[in-house]
């Protein structure tokens, strides 16, 4: 039995009883780790004697006769963008090179308090900047089903360690896809819940008013095992909504009868690979003859959702990332003159050129002159695509489409257009615009690579995706095909 | 010659005394060695995210209802861009296009003259750090940056450009002071920066209706300097167009030494702070019924405390305006009259032989040396004819000094008023004996000779004597 292989609820109920221990898991994937590591490059920091020891504490607890909550002992990597107390995070960014937080992320506390074992720190594109993560400073993560392709991004990291085998579930940050679009570049499942769902505080922010962590996971029972972990409402999150949060694995029901599932015509049109297009038919079709109804609809103002996020993303960045100047933590740049000469070399020399790019954009964005024009505007597309899903929505009860237009491309392909790359996100971006939940998970195989799933409710309507998502996981294997690695 | 009109406006920051930081939950103490009152938030730290005090919401709403502004319903907060290492962030979270309260006004009139000064808007922001250098800012090696300050909670209050003097500047200033300290929410100290000033100034022709070119004054820690800086200013620009020459708009620093102002940057390096609302902080609905509480826990305000000065203790409009300038002296003025029930004896002190040896001494009304009670009883044993008025400022001085209690120090000095008669009427008797011209001076007419022959019997009882029974005795004899 390949413990690396296998589920978080498969897992749990090895350890409740006591057929295996969480050290012997542990133990397993940090193995796996070492096997294949080479090969993926998931890891930016890996905590290996932390998680022994936290798999030991697990164990006496379930000695003990204890009864272990659900990820109790589980591997659980993380984004190297969320804050670990006393466990370098450096967002992907050689800026952040010797950053140690002293404090944990909210989710990361909840994950701590659940029992997980953190694994390590996953690699992602420069603060989240990236379809690839090639834009990482430290290393490049391959995908584990042609290591000759990247993973997605920007959490790559956490995408190809769940799918490789090297953790069992991870936690990922997204921006304009960066969970859904590695997640169904390398095969497994990812969600970025309702914006507010989950709290962002110690989440190194890249434009804050749309990022979101979320989880991913090898199935969709895990990804609704992680949810009860980190959703709810956090006073130091002024934007962490105070909401009820469901028992996610209650809507882990097969059973899609009567609902109404919409197609965004916008999602299927030019630009998507023939293959990914035949997957996503397949689903629909798979979907209806479960008992669901599944029509074509519009999103009038989608044509300007990568305009629009290409202005407030950069914008909220150039300001949140104003803080890297080397005065406090971080790289700082030597010999410099005075101050505003340390600022310009230490941003110049560690900072990766995409990241400057956005810098400069948002910067232009926002300047006196320009504002109304680019930034303000933005905003107001932003609320007609938000109006536009407000509208789907009222009419069905989930929208689907492909989650990435093709499947995972090769390195180097896109990494010197950025434009060819802002594309990438093409499915995914409009949904953090809007600020609607959106999950993937894998749909099929294009030329041997996985393709992913997009499924997108309504505001915290999580619950409505986790269930069409098990539905559909539950009459199809793809999830339960590995790479071969 | 033409002549001019000068045109100010005032933006003035006030730090609000919450007991935790606008965004976070360290200590707002003044003090503390360097980054010890920080935390992740108020740090900056990659990932961290501000909450906002509500105290300061409330704060801020006090300040502004006491300044008759109107509360916004729906406000926000904005990030202004620029670089400075005293920032953590590298941007200040202020309040851009949505202030809280906007449209106030302050009445600076003095006397019979009444003048309202508008108040353009109040807004809330966190404060910056502070940098450390060693020696001057252009001259220092290394600076050090101490962040106990940053994120100290702040609210901006920015007047109408309807100043028309140094004098008229100032006046505002010290009401605004006054009103603020009234609401409790600052201390309002210029010297430890609780409260600032800048200053934008322009001239004009007078009847002119268009605005010329302003600058703008900074470092203005005193109220004096405030109105010297003022002064200079105005004379430089008269002295620059005069000359044909043309007001550059810019920043300049008053400098305290020199008795200048001197350029700091001009308007072509102005920052483009790139303003944009702040996506961690959600907009905020100020609920009517809440303002409407705040209003209703409002202090007495200056004007109103000074109405009933007039009202209820029948004192004089000035000196009514006078006692209430500052809530401490009102309530030092205050807790005397409670002790003695002689309104108009009290405010003679307070704003004479008081004021006189704070002013000499350089001690606040807090720290006064003479307790409110203390005085009270010293106007006592004026009432009682235990010691003369005259006696009295000798005591208070004494009492002022050492801070005896005025019973003590006449005690101690054997100062008690001689009211026996027969004591005086002996001392009485051998003055009229020693001054037979004197006697014969005021038996002619002349009223004068009788202060002679009064100050004489004081002299000769060293002041002690009960001035009106020797009047009496005197009088009898002649």
């Amino acid at each position: 039995m390949q413990l690396f292989r296998l589920t978080a609820h498969e897992l749990h109920g090895l350890l409740s009883n006591k057929e295996i221990s969480a050290e012997e898991l542990n133990k397993a994937v940090f193995d796996r780790i070492e096997a294949v590591e080479d090969k993926i490059g998931a890891y930016i920091c890996r905590t290996k004697e932390y998680a022994l020891e936290r798999a030991l504490a697990v164990d006496r607890q379930i000695k003990n006769g204890e009864k272990i909550a659900p990820l109790s002992g589980i591997p659980v990597a993380i984004k190297d963008n969320i804050c670990t107390n006393g466990i370098s995070t450096t967002a992907g960014s050689r800026i952040l090179s010797g950053f140690i937080p002293p404090y944990s992320a909210t989710v990361v506390n909840k994950l701590d308090a659940a029992g997980a074992v953190l694994t390590g720190k996953t690699n992602m594109d420069e603060f989240a900047m990236g379809s690839s993560t090639e834009n990482s400073a430290f290393l490049t993560t391959h995908n584990p089903w042609d290591t000759g392709r990247v993973p997605g991004g920007s959490s790559g990291g956490s995408a190809a360690a769940v799918s490789a085998g090297e953790v069992i579930c991870a936690l990922g940050s997204d921006t304009g896809g960066s969970i859904r679009q590695p997640a169904a570049f390398c095969g497994v499942v990812g969600m970025k819940p309702t914006y507010g769902a989950v709290s962002r505080y110690g989440l190194i922010a890249f434009a804050s008013s749309l990022d979101q962590i979320g989880p991913l996971a090898r199935d969709v029972t895990d990804c609704a095992l992680m949810l009860n972990v980190i959703c709810g409402h956090d006073p130091k999150d002024s934007t962490s909504a105070d909401f009820a949060v469901p028992d996610y694995t209650g809507f882990l029901n097969e059973d899609v009868r009567g609902l109404k599932i919409g197609v965004p015509e916008e999602f299927m049109a030019e630009g998507i690979d023939p293959g990914m297009r035949a997957s996503v038919e397949s689903a629909m079709t798979l979907l209806e003859n479960l008992g669901a109804t599944v029509e074509y609809t519009n999103l009038p103002h989608n044509k300007y959702a990568l305009s629009a996020y290409y202005l407030i993303a950069p914008a909220e960045a150039s300001s949140n990332l104003a803080r890297y100047d080397g005065v406090r933590y971080g790289y700082r740049a030597a010999a410099a003159e005075d101050v505003a000469d340390m600022f310009i070399k230490t941003r110049s020399e560690a900072f990766g050129s995409e990241v400057k790019r956005r810098i400069m954009l948002g910067t232009y964005g926002l300047s006196a002159g320009y504002y109304d024009a680019y930034y303000l505007k933005a905003l107001k597309v932003r609320t007609l695509i938000k109006e536009d899903f407000e509208r789907a929505l009222e009419k069905y009860d989930l929208l689907l489409s492909p989650t990435t237009p093709t499947p995972a491309f090769r390195f180097g392909e896109k990494v010197d257009d950025p434009l060819k790359m802002y594309l990438s996100d093409i499915c995914t971006i409009s949904v953090n615009l809007a600020g609607i939940p959106g999950i993937s998970l894998p749909c099929g195989f294009v030329d041997g690579m996985p393709v992913g799933l997009q499924l997108m409710g309504k505001y915290f309507d999580e619950g409505t995706l986790l269930r069409v998502a098990y539905t559909f996981e539950q009459n199809t294997d793809y999830h339960k095909r590995h790479p071969e690695i | 010659m033409a002549r001019y009109e000068a045109v100010i406006g005032l933006e003035v920051h006030v730090e609000l005394k919450t007991r935790s930081k606008i965004f976070c939950d360290s200590t707002t103490e003044f003090g503390g060695a360097p980054n010890t009152h920080v935390c992740p938030v108020c740090l900056g730290l990659p990932g961290v995210l501000p909450v906002v005090n509500k105290t300061v919401v409330e704060y801020a709403i006090r300040v502004a209802l006491a300044l008759n502004c109107q509360i916004a319903e729906f406000s926000k907060f904005d990030r202004k861009n620029y670089y400075y290492p005293d920032m953590p962030k590298n941007y200040q979270i202020s309040q851009y296009d949505l202030p809280i309260a906007e449209h106030g006004s302050l009445e600076i009139g003095e006397g019979g003259e009444a003048k309202k000064i508008g108040i353009t808007r109040l807004h809330m922001e966190e404060d910056t750090g502070k940098l450390v250098h060693q020696g001057t800012i252009t001259t220092t090696p290394f600076s050090l940056v101490d962040y106990n300050r940053a994120g100290v909670p702040l609210i901006e209050i920015v007047s109408e450009p309807e100043l028309r003097s140094p004098e008229e500047a100032r006046r505002y200033m010290e009401k605004l002071k006054a009103i603020i300290q009234y609401t409790g929410v600052s201390d309002c100290k210029m010297e430890e920066g609780s409260l600032r000033c800048d200053a934008n100034i322009s001239i004009r022709p007078v009847g002119s209706g268009a605005f010329g070119t302003k600058t703008e004054i900074k470092n203005l820690n005193s109220f004096k300097a405030l109105q010297k800086a003022l002064a200079y200013e105005i004379e430089r620009q008269k002295d620059v167009l005069e000359e044909g020459g043309r007001i550059v708009q810019e920043t300049r620093t008053w400098d305290e030494g020199q008795g200048v102002t001197l350029s700091l940057r001009s308007k072509e390096y102005a920052h483009d702070y790139r303003y944009l609302p702040d996506p961690d902080l959600v907009p905020m609905v100020i609920k009517k019924d809440w303002v409407e509480d705040i209003r209703n826990s409002l202090p007495e305000l200056p004007e109103e405390r000074r109405n009933r000065y007039v009202r209820e203790y029948g004192l004089p409009d000035y000196d009514a305006g006078v006692l209430t300038n500052t809530k401490e002296l009102a309530d030092y003025f205050e807790q005397c009259v409670t002790a003695c029930p002689n309104p108009k004896a009290v405010s003679n002190w307070v704003m004479g032989d008081l004021t006189r040896l704070l002013n000499a001494n350089n001690v606040e009304i807090t720290g006064c040396p003479v307790a409110p009670g203390q005085l009270a009883s010293l106007l006592r044993l004026i009432d009682e004819g235990t010691i003369s008025g005259k006696i009295a400022k000798k005591v208070f001085d004494e009492m002022f000094a050492t801070g005896k209690d005025a019973e003590t120090v006449v005690k101690e000095r054997g100062l008690v008023q001689i009211s026996d008669e027969g004591a005086i009427a002996a001392v009485v008797n051998e003055v009229l004996e020693k001054n037979p011209q004197s006697v014969a001076d005021y038996r002619a007419g002349k009223d004068r000779a009788l202060g002679f022959l009064v100050g004489q019997v004081m002299k000769a009882t060293r002041g002690k004597a009960n001035p009106k029974m020797v009047n009496k005795l005197l009088k009898e004899r002649l």
